[in-house]
């Protein structure tokens, strides 16, 4: 039995770890004001980008790298046409999603049914041995360490930190903080850049460590699940994981209880994360003060500089 | 192979009889595949598609293919169906189980054009429905499974519940009982043919589960690969996936649908297609099985005598005595469960799958 729930909380930190990354990016994105949809769309070009340079060169981690860049890239696209041509953000950030499947499946088209070498969990040599503790802290593959820490880098980020207070400041009031002689469109920028860059890592987890192949489509609306994340943490970094642990650990539960031999319908379980998300969302728009106080005031209004 | 061997004979005769004809008729017949995956699955979708290579390289002269990848079963499919009907298809292979009633919906339109349906069993007048015996390949690792296995726990990912694949965690459920009475199957339905993440996610829950060995009826080699990650052995699924896994696959059930299109291509130029059923299985050689790997060779001895033994009919993996979940007896000592309607339209549990069947 403990070995059972071991091994069940280490698949569901590989499930949470894609959200991870994905859900922290956004939330940057969103503290700094701006919407992107495109999630989905950013995780599948990381996702095909970091499995064909993984393909070529053999190189696992050169290829997570090539899935940052790439994420990266896209959301600049995003940036371009939102923050200096002015675009609706929500209509651009749906469009994002839509070319970046087209793109990644055109992409990827040769590279189906290529294999890799895969990005292995870590051993240490003693501590990963421990009883109980040494898997749970020590036998995970290096990107859940990675995505864990900048996690914790970004939760500093945002409430320790000078550029941090900027940002939000950014997302609260973009024409206070443009009065006070700020870039904002900059800051915008680089927070939308760095949401996409976390997304291309994202799905790049998906396609160097989850499964080491490329198929159409992978990322599999997990971009929609780190959105609705973002709403479901209310913006806040450390509940950003809790979400994560919960959405991935409820892919895994309904799929144990199925090998169990429970009894309860697969199809329902299948339901329960997205029953999950509904519930959440409405109980914290239940309080609309609270979720006043925490969303970025300017989320997805267009900002013009004006003198 | 034997049989392999004398089929392309045949055909060859028969394309050079043809030829005579075909040279006055310029236009190529033009064949239309509809695949649920990518080719390059290298799994049931690759094996398909290795059967349509098979036609162009036999019959190239007269023949043109093209497929349609990636088309799920619902609506699109119809769609699908009815695109490569106008353009002139005058043969379609639909390749999934759910696109049984798309096709013959789509047959209904289009009565001058022949259609195929693999592993469905509604037929038309111009309607075919071909499937492969792949149950007789799980028997054989239910056999291997058992053998292996340390846990007595083997993680079964299964697809739809569909008579074809309740067929198949039975036959594998026998193969493993005929061995050790007492082993397990755990089963998980993922609902899908072809998700790698959802196919690892399985697999990595049977594993935490206690299976010691993974087998799939899902397309993908992402549940090889996870078990590979996890250093257990598991099967590879409709072709030899041996490359994702070297140290891990120990067989894969082969489909080698070639022949079968061959000779459906062959009939429709001569003019003598007709519709039917045609359901073979490793006799005719229409499963097959990738060598036995990554095992003890007294055990891959004992998996190629099963396999024989199939091949030549000298032993039916459905052979009583047969009990279901609730212990009554379905198939008595001796006998063989008939094709119709037991075997077809399978849709219960054998005695001892750790499974609750879904409606």
């Amino acid at each position: 039995m403990p070995d059972l729930i071991i091994a069940s909380v280490m698949t569901m930190m590989t499930a949470a770890t894609p959200l991870v990354f994905a859900a922290t990016g956004e939330l940057i994105c969103e503290r700094s004001g701006v919407l992107n949809l495109g999630v989905e769309g950013m995780m599948l070009i990381g996702a095909v980008f970091g499995f064909a340079t993984a393909a070529v060169t053999g190189n696992a981690p050169l290829g997570l790298l090539m899935a940052g860049v790439a994420g990266l890239l896209a959301s600049l696209i995003f940036a371009t046409l939102t923050l200096s041509l002015l675009s609706n953000q929500v209509a651009t950030g749906l469009a994002l999603t839509i070319f970046g499947t087209g793109l990644s499946a055109l992409v990827g088209f040769d590279y189906v049914g290529e294999t890799i070498d895969q990005i292995a969990a870590i051993h240490l040599p003693v501590l990963s041995d421990l009883p109980v503790v040494g898997r749970l802290l020590f036998g995970h593959d290096p990107l859940v360490y990675l995505s864990l820490g900048l996690l914790a880098a970004v939760a500093w980020f945002l409430s320790r930190s000078r550029w941090g207070m900027i940002l939000r400041a950014v997302g609260d009031s973009d024409v206070s903080a443009h009065a006070i002689g700020y870039p904002v469109v900059l800051i915008r920028y680089a927070a939308v850049a760095f949401g996409g860059m976390m997304a291309g890592l994202g799905g790049g987890y998906l396609s160097l460590v989850y499964t080491p192949l490329w198929a159409e489509n992978m990322a599999a609306g997990r971009g929609w699940i780190a959105l609705a994340l973002v709403v479901f943490a209310s913006w806040r970094p450390e509940r950003v994981l809790f979400g994560a642990i919960l959405f991935g650990s409820i892919t895994i539960l309904q799929l144990n209880a199925q090998a169990a031999g429970l009894g309860i319908p697969a199809a329902f379980m299948s339901m329960l994360p997205y029953i999950a998300t509904i519930v959440v969302l409405v109980l914290i728009s239940r309080d609309a003060i609270k979720i006043r106080l925490n969303a970025p005031a300017c989320l997805g209004r267009p900002f013009r500089a004006e003198r | 192979m034997k049989y392999l061997v004398k089929l392309v004979v045949v055909m060859f005769a028969a394309v050079l009889s043809l030829g005579a004809i075909s040279t006055a008729s310029a236009d190529k017949l033009k064949v239309g595949f509809i695949y649920i995956g990518p080719p390059g699955d290298h799994g049931w979708t690759y094996a398909h598609d290795q059967g349509r290579l098979m036609i162009d390289n036999m019959l190239g002269e007269h023949v043109e293919t093209t497929y349609v990848e990636g088309v799920p079963e619902g609506p699109d499919a119809e769609r699908a169906i009815a695109k490569l009907a106008e353009t002139g298809h005058k043969l379609i292979f639909t390749t999934s189980f759910g696109y049984m009633e798309p096709t013959l919906k789509v047959a209904k339109r289009f009565p001058d054009v022949k259609f195929e349906h693999a592993t469905g069993y509604k037929q038309a007048d111009n309607v075919a429905t071909y499937s492969a015996r792949f149950y007789e390949g799980r028997y054989v690792q239910g056999q291997i499974a058992a053998k292996i296995s340390k846990s007595g726990i083997i993680g079964y990912i299964a697809s739809f519940p569909i008579p074809e694949v309740v067929r198949g965690i039975n036959a594998f459920m026998l193969g493993a009982q005929s061995i050790n009475p007492d082993m397990k199957v755990k089963v998980v339905w993922a609902y899908t043919w072809f998700d790698p993440p959802k196919e690892a996610d399985a697999a990595k829950v049977l594993m935490d589960q206690g299976a010691d060995i993974i087998t799939q009826h899902t397309d993908s080699t992402a549940a090889l690969q996870a078990a590979a990650a996890r250093g257990i052995y598991a099967f590879g699924q409709a072709s030899d996936m041996i490359q994702f896994a070297p140290d891990t696959q120990l067989t894969a059930i082969l489909d080698d649908w070639g022949p079968y299109y061959v000779k459906r291509t062959v009939d429709v130029l001569m003019g003598t297609w007709s519709s039917g059923d045609t359901w073979n299985g490793m006799g005719p050689g229409m499963v097959g099985m990738a060598p036995f790997t990554n095992m003890p060779s007294d055990i891959a001895m004992m998996a190629r005598e099963t396999a024989e033994s199939i091949r030549t009919g000298a032993f039916h993996p459905f052979t009583g005595p047969i009990y279901n979940q609730a212990g009554e007896l379905v198939v008595a000592a001796g006998e063989v469960a008939p094709d119709f309607p037991m075997l077809a339209t399978m849709n219960f549990y054998v005695q001892g799958v750790d499974d609750k069947l879904p409606e």
